[in-house]
């Protein structure tokens, strides 16, 4: 596994590279308000509790093992407003803390999220902060495996709202579950229960701070994005992709393409070989290629896997998964020089007049299977014509033989 | 001649191989039918229940082909059967004339006089050994043998067989297999059930294929041509036989009242799909 190159990894480094040493000084230089023992004299007992009774306690270990913890910042750093009051207990309500002070960079990118554009419609919105992934006092870097935001914690960060029924119904989260379904996923199997790093998780798909909809070009999952966001992992696949004629149609610039969601899903991956899946891959194909599937479940194979088999030919045998040409294209696995081999995957003797089978055959179409099409005729007319004089037959047999039993049975009495 | 009703008297009418042919026929054909169809409508509900029952799409297959192979074994005993009457008893009588399958004149007459029977403008027809519809029952299976069986030894071997002939040849056994187990299932499961055994005058079941016997009386009634002919000539007696024991005529209502019962069940299931489309 290559290691992601992910920008916004690059630009919160450096941001927090620059800030350090500067907060350090502003935290010396600025800490002529009441430093952190004259706070945490109120606040140090973790069940403290305001006149008010709201929590105001904070476990003062957690705090000092924390990133601002750490390099010996200052309440007041945070709660700036705090550095001028000398008359304790304080206010209950103070100013909202600005992580902007030192995280420009992070918090002009969360403000293009739509988290930030949620809040900005609705100010009491439930959509996340700062605070709500990173904590408040506990705030650990992301390479720290106690940290919320370390990728093998990170899913559960996310799935605090997006696995939450209530926040989902008051957000109006329209794609619903997303952590139960990720939960299940190749990808979320791949964290929680392989402990993979390396393993796709929220962030790695929909980025860290700037979280777009989907519906937003910019956004990383937007739909031409996705097999770039995909192919920060799955570089060899996506090559193949770009080759084929769905990658060819996406770049340029077709809104039908299919991309990798389309066929593997956005949050419920599973292993290519899961069966449910596969299935439903046919079906998908069939969402664009209408006519293709109708004929393909006039086949064996079509019938096979209509009745939840897997073990025949499915569209991707034959065309390929990712790297898919046209019949016409010489690279193509259907293609006349390669159809005979490719037949052969599956019935290694096959010969050339094997391979003249119609896997699309059209019993409707005279033109491309003329004598199908004519045995198609045939058989319906011989259909109608048995069921037609028969089913005459018996109607109007129906009633004599009813009046010939009764006759019978009358003349079996009276004997 | 009068006969005591309480000691109704009997004569053969099938003998015990042709019984048996039957017998063995109607389990393949069940087995071909319960196997194939899912195929055929697999994208109902009721057709993947079936398969998952089956268990897998290679069992069902393979049940499929052992069906096939009964029913292969069934048609070509008969054919020994017909070819050895012909070539060892020089039994003519059986290729044309009044005892034979082989459709002639006197089955189109049949066929108006009966109608017009039905109609109440004549009297029933006076009807040989095999009717009119009996022969259609008789030649529709020999011919959808030829047809299923052909293309169904196609699609069994579709490797070997491309070998000699071109591959849309399996387009057209597929289409044809299908098509013609359509009518073979839905003919057997409404018109053959209703000819030969719930039309009224025979209600619930006629169980002549499984005794081989019926009564003089019936004889008389339902084939006059025969009875007519056949006492002419005598044979009577020979035909004559015991009635048929309790336990087999037991077992004829069993058998054929559970095929009725799953062939109108899969007619059922049939309609039902052809009618949601």
């Amino acid at each position: 596994m290559t290691l992601r190159f992910q920008p916004w990894i690059l630009v919160a480094a450096l941001v927090a590279w620059a800030s350090v040493p500067a907060v350090a000084q502003h935290g010396a230089k600025a800490a002529t308000g009441p430093d952190n023992d004259t706070c945490l004299a109120c606040h140090g007992d973790p069940a403290a509790k305001s006149d008010s009774g709201r929590a105001i306690g904070l476990d003062a270990d957690k705090f000092h093992a924390s990133v601002h913890g750490a390099i010996g910042l200052a309440c007041v750093d945070c709660h700036v407003d705090l550095k001028k009051t000398t008359d304790f207990p304080h206010a209950e309500k103070l100013a909202p803390v600005n992580c902007a002070t030192c995280h420009d960079a992070a918090v002009a990118a969360y403000s293009t999220s739509i988290h930030a554009a949620a809040r900005r419609q609705t100010p009491d919105s439930v959509a996340a902060t700062c605070v709500d992934c990173h904590s408040a006092h506990e705030i650990r870097s992301s390479k720290d495996p106690e940290s919320r935001t370390y990728p093998l914690n990170l899913p559960a960060t996310c799935a605090r709202c997006h696995g939450d029924p209530n926040i989902i119904a008051q957000g109006h989260i329209r794609i619903g579950n997303v952590a139960d379904l990720y939960k299940d996923s190749i990808h979320g199997r791949a964290v929680s229960k392989s402990g993979l790093l390396v393993a796709a998780n929220c962030t790695s798909c929909h980025g860290s701070h700037d979280i777009r909809q989907r519906t937003d070009p910019a956004s990383h999952v937007f739909r031409a994005n996705i097999p770039a966001t995909c192919g920060s992992c799955h570089e060899g696949i996506k090559t193949q992709y770009d080759s084929g004629i769905h990658g060819s149609a996406l770049a340029a610039g077709s809104t039908h393409a299919p991309v990798c969601a389309d066929c593997h899903t956005a949050h419920d991956i599973q292993r290519a070989d899961v069966t449910s899946w596969r299935l439903s891959v046919i079906r998908e194909c069939g969402t664009c290629h209408a006519d293709k599937i109708k004929t393909y479940r006039d086949t064996f194979h079509g019938q096979v896997t209509s009745l939840g088999f897997v073990r025949v030919a499915m569209c991707s045998d034959c065309h390929g998964a990712h790297a898919i040409f046209p019949k016409t294209d010489t690279r193509s696995s259907v293609a006349n020089g390669h159809l005979l081999e490719t037949c052969r995957t599956c019935h290694p003797t096959a010969t050339a007049g094997f391979a003249e089978y119609d896997p699309h055959a059209d019993k409707t179409n005279a033109a491309r299977n003329p004598v199908l099409y004519y045995a198609a005729v045939f058989m319906k007319w011989l259909l109608i014509g048995v069921f037609g004089f028969f089913g005459l037959h018996t109607t109007l047999w129906l009633p004599r033989s009813y009046t010939a039993r009764r006759a019978h049975d009358k003349e079996m009495r009276t004997s | 001649m009068s006969v005591a009703r309480n000691v109704p008297m009997y004569v053969r009418r099938f003998d015990a191989f042709d019984r048996v042919l039957h017998a063995l026929l109607m389990i393949s054909f069940l087995g071909l039918a319960a196997t194939g169809l899912p195929l055929l409508f697999s994208d109902e509900g009721w057709a993947r229940r079936i398969a998952s029952v089956l268990g897998s799409f290679e069992v069902a297959g393979w049940l499929h082909r052992a069906s096939a192979a009964l029913l292969i074994v069934v048609f070509l005993l008969h054919l020994f059967r017909v070819g050895r009457r012909l070539v060892f008893e020089r039994d003519w009588g059986i290729i044309w004339g009044p005892r034979s399958m082989v459709p002639q004149p006197r089955d189109v007459a049949d066929l108006l006089k009966h109608v017009r029977w039905f109609l109440g403008r004549g009297p029933r027809p006076e009807f040989e050994r095999y009717t009119y519809w009996e022969k259609f029952d008789y030649w529709a299976v020999f011919w959808g043998m030829g047809i299923i069986g052909a293309s169904g030894l196609l699609l069994w071997f579709p490797v070997f067989f491309a070998r000699f002939v071109p591959g849309w040849l399996f387009n057209v056994a597929l289409l044809v297999h299908g098509e013609e187990a359509l009518l073979a299932v839905g003919f057997i499961f409404t018109l053959h059930f209703f000819n030969g055994h719930l039309r009224p005058e025979k209600f619930p079941m006629d169980p002549v294929i499984f005794t081989g016997r019926i009564t003089v009386d019936e004889l008389k009634h339902e084939r006059p041509g025969e009875y007519a002919r056949t006492a002419a000539a005598g044979g009577l007696d020979a035909l004559r036989t015991d009635p048929p024991p309790d336990w087999l005529t037991r077992l004829g209502f069993v058998t054929g009242g559970i095929a009725v019962i799953i062939g109108l069940f899969i007619v059922g299931l049939i309609l039902y799909a052809v009618l949601r489309r």
